[in-house]
């Protein structure tokens, strides 16, 4: 982490690592048509990134990953540990850091005419297709599998994706209008 | 838990060891041979005094993944490449897992820190990473408790489940508290914080629409 | 108890005819607020405030939004005023934030946002990370301040499994272990039950250090030297509690 992160920006990133990890105590709903269970958690990266910008989004993200690596139980379904990183959805997890800085870049971007809509598109741009983009080649080469092959398996998440992308616009928006932290660092105290 | 010699041994040469194993199985294109590394490094698991539960704790998350990907090879390609790539991936799942279950948290957090050390000319502070993973392990459990109560509060108004009640007052709280903890940080490390004098300045100019301008993009 | 003779009978306004004294450097000790005034957005919290702190107790009191919390951010550097200056013996705020930090420590109202570290020990610690200590020392002084707020025993406890009024002695003996000369409180009991209250108000009251506490917890100032009543950003009465208190009371109702 650079030099130029402030104790404040510190407290962000290592706030949303935990936040991420306590999503995963949510309970996982099933969607009736699917009928893959989604988690919570994969809404960490695009909400990290929506709500912290591109910088401190990622950054969260790396955090996160190295509490997984050091053992913490954190990933939904209580997973930890170095071993989460051998197996082939390991592409899933890394494009967390990706993802978020990607979703962050464009909420920074876009910040002043910031709509729910336009959330929702840059959380799927960078949660969907840039955490797919590297997820499922790192996949194909991990199982040896075809392309075409690991795509499909991982299509199945996708309408989860979306209803993630679409709850992580309408949070943005009302984090910006109560506690912007993209523009604004410092708050009155009570 | 006993300490066994797996135990003792150095964090940073027990992380470098499964670097380069893994790295290793990779080039493994015999079935056989990896079926017998596989049991190699689950026979480890006794002489690490972990029990086969600690062994099948690491598996069981991916075993229904391993049935898929054994029955797509299978079907697609050969029974053979099948049984490769689930050895593979169940290897290299059990040598993590046996490195971290035979390290302390602590000490993996030392030898990050210490291999973070030699990036310092390259802006990256060590102090402010270990810093970092204090907060998140200091917090963690602070914020579980509050999805609880946060959860709790929302059941009783009859919005039970639903992501939006439970996700969005906990990020309010979670912002909300962080101001408090940097102030706290900064009013208690009496130390030189190269942030100090850097941050005055852009506290102040916060009121000036100019500055707040700029400060959007970072 | 130790009470100041001073008297407090009236406001003091620096650079006033009158005052006490007008400190010229090198300063006497004590916290000097000299004409700060500070906004928040269009909000203007603090209006020319000008007061100088040399009590052993001091309390602030004060409706919410009166500018007595902002008030207390500017003692030791935590905020620094748009217009004025805020020293502490001798050392401006603006630009000493290193020497102010090691002379005023600070409270915080909620414990569990003053917690930084996951386990009691290495949280009294943090504040020791910048000084030119020894293991040993460091070691030493850890087992001092844990052993003086009877937090000993839960030296490898996770801080999120203790108790209130545990949490608030931990968060107060993470200050004290950088030994302070003055410990500001932003209401240190409004978290607490009874109890756990008046145990903190018992060892804020035998304290060595200088205490500016803000507090609506009435009780817990009685026998302080010296209570600053804000309103509307301004200081409206400055005396001994109980002619503050009652002219607090009063405009309260």
């Amino acid at each position: 982490m650079s030099t130029s992160l402030s104790t404040r920006d510190i407290v962000y990133i290592a706030l949303f690592a935990a936040l991420t990890a306590a999503l995963a105590l949510f309970p996982p709903i099933t969607i009736p048509l699917v009928g893959v269970p989604i988690t919570a958690q994969s809404m960490g990266p695009m909400l990290a990134g929506a709500i912290l910008g591109a910088k401190r989004g990622a950054l969260s993200m790396v955090l996160l990953l190295a509490l997984v690596a050091i053992g913490l139980p954190i990933l939904a379904g209580g997973r930890g540990g170095l071993g989460v990183f051998a197996g082939p959805t390991v592409g899933f997890l890394l494009g967390w850091i990706p993802a978020a800085w990607v979703v962050g870049l464009l909420h920074e971007l876009g910040w002043r005419k910031l709509t729910v809509i336009g959330s929702f598109t840059h959380a799927m741009i960078g949660g969907i297709i840039v955490l797919y983009a590297i997820g499922v080649p790192v996949l194909a080469v991990h199982a040896s599998l075809p392309l075409k092959t690991a795509l499909f398996g991982s299509a199945a998440f996708i309408p989860g994706d979306l209803i993630k992308a679409a709850l992580t616009g309408v949070i943005a928006m009302a984090v910006k209008r109560a506690h912007p932290i993209i523009e604004v660092r410092q708050s009155q105290p009570a | 838990m006993s300490r066994s010699i797996l135990h003792r041994l150095p964090a940073g040469l027990k992380l470098t060891a499964l670097a380069a194993a893994g790295s290793a199985v990779i080039w493994v294109s015999d079935w056989r041979v990896m079926v017998d590394l596989l049991l190699l490094v689950a026979l480890a698991f006794p002489v690490a005094r972990l029990g086969r539960g600690a062994l099948v704790q690491q598996l069981r998350p991916l075993l229904p993944m391993l049935v898929v990907l054994f029955l797509a090879q299978g079907l697609m390609a050969s029974w053979t490449e099948a049984a490769l790539v689930i050895a593979r991936i169940a290897t290299l799942v059990l040598m993590a897992g046996l490195v971290t279950l035979t390290t302390r948290t602590e000490d993996l957090i030392a030898t990050v820190e210490r291999l973070l050390t030699p990036l310092a000319p390259l802006g990256v502070n060590p102090g402010k990473v270990s810093l970092a993973f204090s907060l998140a392990l200091r917090f963690l459990p602070v914020i579980a408790e509050e999805a609880e109560r946060v959860h709790e509060a929302q059941s009783a108004r009859g919005l039970g489940n639903s992501p939006l009640a439970l996700a969005l007052p906990l990020i309010v709280r979670v912002l909300k508290s962080a101001e408090d903890i940097a102030d706290a940080i900064e009013a208690r490390s009496g130390h030189d914080d190269p942030d100090c004098p850097q941050e005055k300045p852009q506290r102040r100019a916060r009121f000036n629409p100019l500055a707040a301008l700029k400060t959007v993009k970072e | 108890m130790i009470r100041s003779s001073v008297g407090h009978m009236f406001p003091r306004l620096h650079g006033a005819a009158g005052s006490v004294s007008v400190p010229s450097l090198p300063a006497a000790p004590g916290i000097e607020i000299a004409e700060v005034s500070h906004r928040f957005g269009d909000t203007e919290v603090l209006r020319n405030v000008s007061v100088t702190l040399t009590e052993r107790r001091i309390a602030i009191v004060g409706a919410n939004g009166s500018g007595k919390s902002t008030f207390s951010r500017l003692l030791n550097g935590l905020l620094v005023p748009e217009r004025g200056r805020v020293t502490v013996d001798g050392h401006d705020t603006a630009n000493a934030a290193k020497a102010v930090r090691r002379k005023v420590g600070f409270v915080f109202q909620n414990p569990d946002n003053q917690i930084v570290f996951p386990t009691v020990a290495e949280d009294v610690a943090f504040g020791l990370k910048g000084q030119k200590l020894s293991a040993d020392e460091r070691a030493e002084r850890v087992e001092e301040i844990l052993a003086r707020y009877g937090l000993e025993h839960l030296r490898d406890r996770p801080a999120h499994k203790l108790s209130g009024g545990q949490k608030q002695l931990l968060a107060l003996a993470g200050v004290l272990i950088t030994r302070p000369d003055y410990v500001v409180f932003d209401e240190p009991t409004t978290l607490l039950d009874l109890r756990n209250a008046r145990m903190v108000g018992q060892v804020i009251n035998t304290l060595a250090q200088t205490a500016i506490v803000v507090t609506h917890d009435l009780p817990l100032i009685e026998a302080f030297d010296r209570v600053l009543v804000f309103d509307q950003g301004r200081i409206i009465a400055d005396d001994v509690p109980s002619k503050a208190l009652s002219e607090y009371v009063r405009r309260m109702q």
